[in-house]
């Protein structure tokens, strides 16, 4: 199977899963710790360590404002065709993912530790 | 009587100073990103002097050094440059010079500081004493003067900078003879998207890897007028591609015994092309996919890490037998790694397990482990005697 079928079948079960996965509760703590470092190290490799942008573009609440939710789940699942952004659903669930983009619209936490 | 009082003023004197007379060719910096500060390292004693605090964002941090291997120029995230003096352990001045930076290089002569920046895009040249700044060049490449991301930049000799236009698939070639009035040759249409550049050895030649088509642009920078070429041009073709979670980065190093290596993007492999002929002369499958391909200074051996999820391993390649010879595990997160001046010793960060550890190459045993806050980048003085860095 290619990576785009993959893809479109991930996509329609993301959907299937929409209402479920808005109403999920947030990842447990230590679970959100790794999600923290993760967004601020690995996606900070191209976002920038305080996600201020870099190859790609900054991540903070003025930059996403206009921005629906849904989308930007879909683009950290899924990624962006044709730019840099790759997927990151074989690393997060779709819950885990849309916890991620309420943080970042809400000003992304520093790591703790 | 008189050589007593010599003795006790000489003494007097290294107490105040606080340091004894020494050189600066077995030094280094250790980026650690997160806390905004690098640590001066010792190769020889294989420790950490001191720290050097106050950088700012050094996400995605380089350096580049004065020719005397006694100033570090290190270049943050945030814009910052920062001049570092290895010897007293300070701040020895600090510039915000723009938005959003990705790098720098110092010109042949060691007078110019160059930083390649993505906002606003473009690359500026400052004066390597006082960091006053020399010349602009916005990185505008369409009717509506859009800017664009600069990627790649290298110095070649003639006091000239290389670099990339991510944004508008160009190549340019800055010369800085007259530091404050830059010529600058464009290469247009070199392939989409490059990511990184890297010069070879002798300056000749200058490659960016292509992000959004499988190849390479090379420009033989002794014939510019024979402009860019594409070589590797559809390596990944009939193959699917993966996705990548973190780019490559092409440094000088990556050329040993008339081949150079390089990462193909979205693979687990090396590509080897010969360079007489820039043919794609084999490849090496390696554990994930690369990030730093580098050479030992004698070309004996290549040492690849890899992006997330892979990247907690080291692969070493030997250049005789065209395989890999030796995996490593040094720590969670390997970042960096960077051969002492003749090669003996390798040292490798890792960031989530906050150390670098430093390996024998010969052997692979691992000398020495030293603690670092969230490492990344390791930057010896003797870069400050090669080209292209």
């Amino acid at each position: 199977m290619t990576l785009a079928s993959d893809r479109v079948l991930a996509a329609l079960f993301l959907f299937l899963l929409l209402p479920v996965a808005s109403l999920a509760a947030d990842p447990a703590p230590e679970r959100a710790r790794e999600l923290v470092r993760m967004v601020r190290q690995d996606c900070g490799s191209c976002h920038g360590l305080t996600l201020n942008g870099g190859l790609g573009p900054p991540l903070l609440p003025d930059t996403l404002r206009d921005k629906p939710a849904e989308s930007l789940r879909y683009t950290v699942l899924l990624g962006r065709p044709g730019t840099p952004m790759p997927p990151w659903n074989a690393f997060m669930t779709e819950a885990e993912a849309d916890w991620i983009v309420r943080q970042l619209m809400a000003g992304f936490p520093e790591e703790t530790r | 009587m008189k050589s007593l009082l010599f003795v006790v003023a000489a003494f007097l004197l290294s107490a105040c100073s606080g340091t004894a007379l020494r050189g600066t060719g077995d030094l280094g910096i250790v980026i650690e990103r997160a806390s905004g500060s690098v640590a001066v390292v010792d190769s020889t004693s294989r420790s950490i002097l001191g720290r050097i605090e106050g950088l700012g964002d050094l996400s995605h941090a380089s350096a580049v050094y004065s020719r005397d291997g006694r100033y570090a120029y290190v270049f943050g995230r945030d814009g910052g440059l920062t001049k570092v003096d290895l010897l007293e352990r300070r701040i020895a001045r600090r510039i915000i010079q723009a938005g959003n930076s990705i790098g720098g290089a110092i010109s042949q002569d060691g007078r110019l500081v160059a930083a390649q920046n993505y906002q606003p895009g473009g690359v500026k040249v400052f004066d390597a004493d006082t960091l006053e700044l020399l010349a602009d060049i916005p990185a505008e490449f369409s009717e509506t003067k859009q800017r664009s991301k600069v990627v790649g930049l290298a110095d070649v000799p003639g006091n000239k900078f290389v670099f990339a236009l991510f944004d508008a698939g160009e190549i340019w070639v800055a010369d800085l003879s007259k530091s404050r009035e830059p010529k600058v040759t464009k290469f247009r249409n070199i392939g989409k998207q490059p990511y990184d550049g890297l010069v070879t050895p002798d300056g000749r030649h200058y490659m960016a890897g292509l992000f959004g088509e499988d190849g390479i642009a090379l420009v033989d920078l002794w014939k510019p007028e024979q402009g860019a070429r594409k070589i590797l041009a559809g390596y990944g073709k009939g193959t699917e591609k993966l996705p990548v979670f973190k780019m490559p980065h092409l440094r000088g190093w990556a050329v040993a015994g008339g081949r150079a290596y390089l990462p193909a993007i979205g693979k687990h492999e090396v590509l080897v092309v010969d360079t007489t002929t820039w043919q794609e002369v084999g490849r090496i499958p390696v554990k994930g996919q690369p990030v730093f391909v580098m050479a030992r200074p004698d070309g004996r051996q290549i040492w690849v890490n890899f992006a997330f999820p892979d990247y907690s391993n080291v692969q070493v390649i030997d250049t005789l037998e065209q395989k890999v010879v030796q995996t490593l595990s040094p720590g969670k997160a390997v970042l960096h790694m960077e051969f002492t001046p003749r090669g003996e010793h390798v040292w490798i960060s890792s960031r989530d397990d906050n150390r670098v550890s430093v390996y024998d190459t010969a052997s692979f045993t691992k000398l020495a482990e030293l603690p670092a806050q969230n490492p990344s980048g390791i930057f010896f003085t003797s870069r400050a005697a090669r080209i292209g860095f």
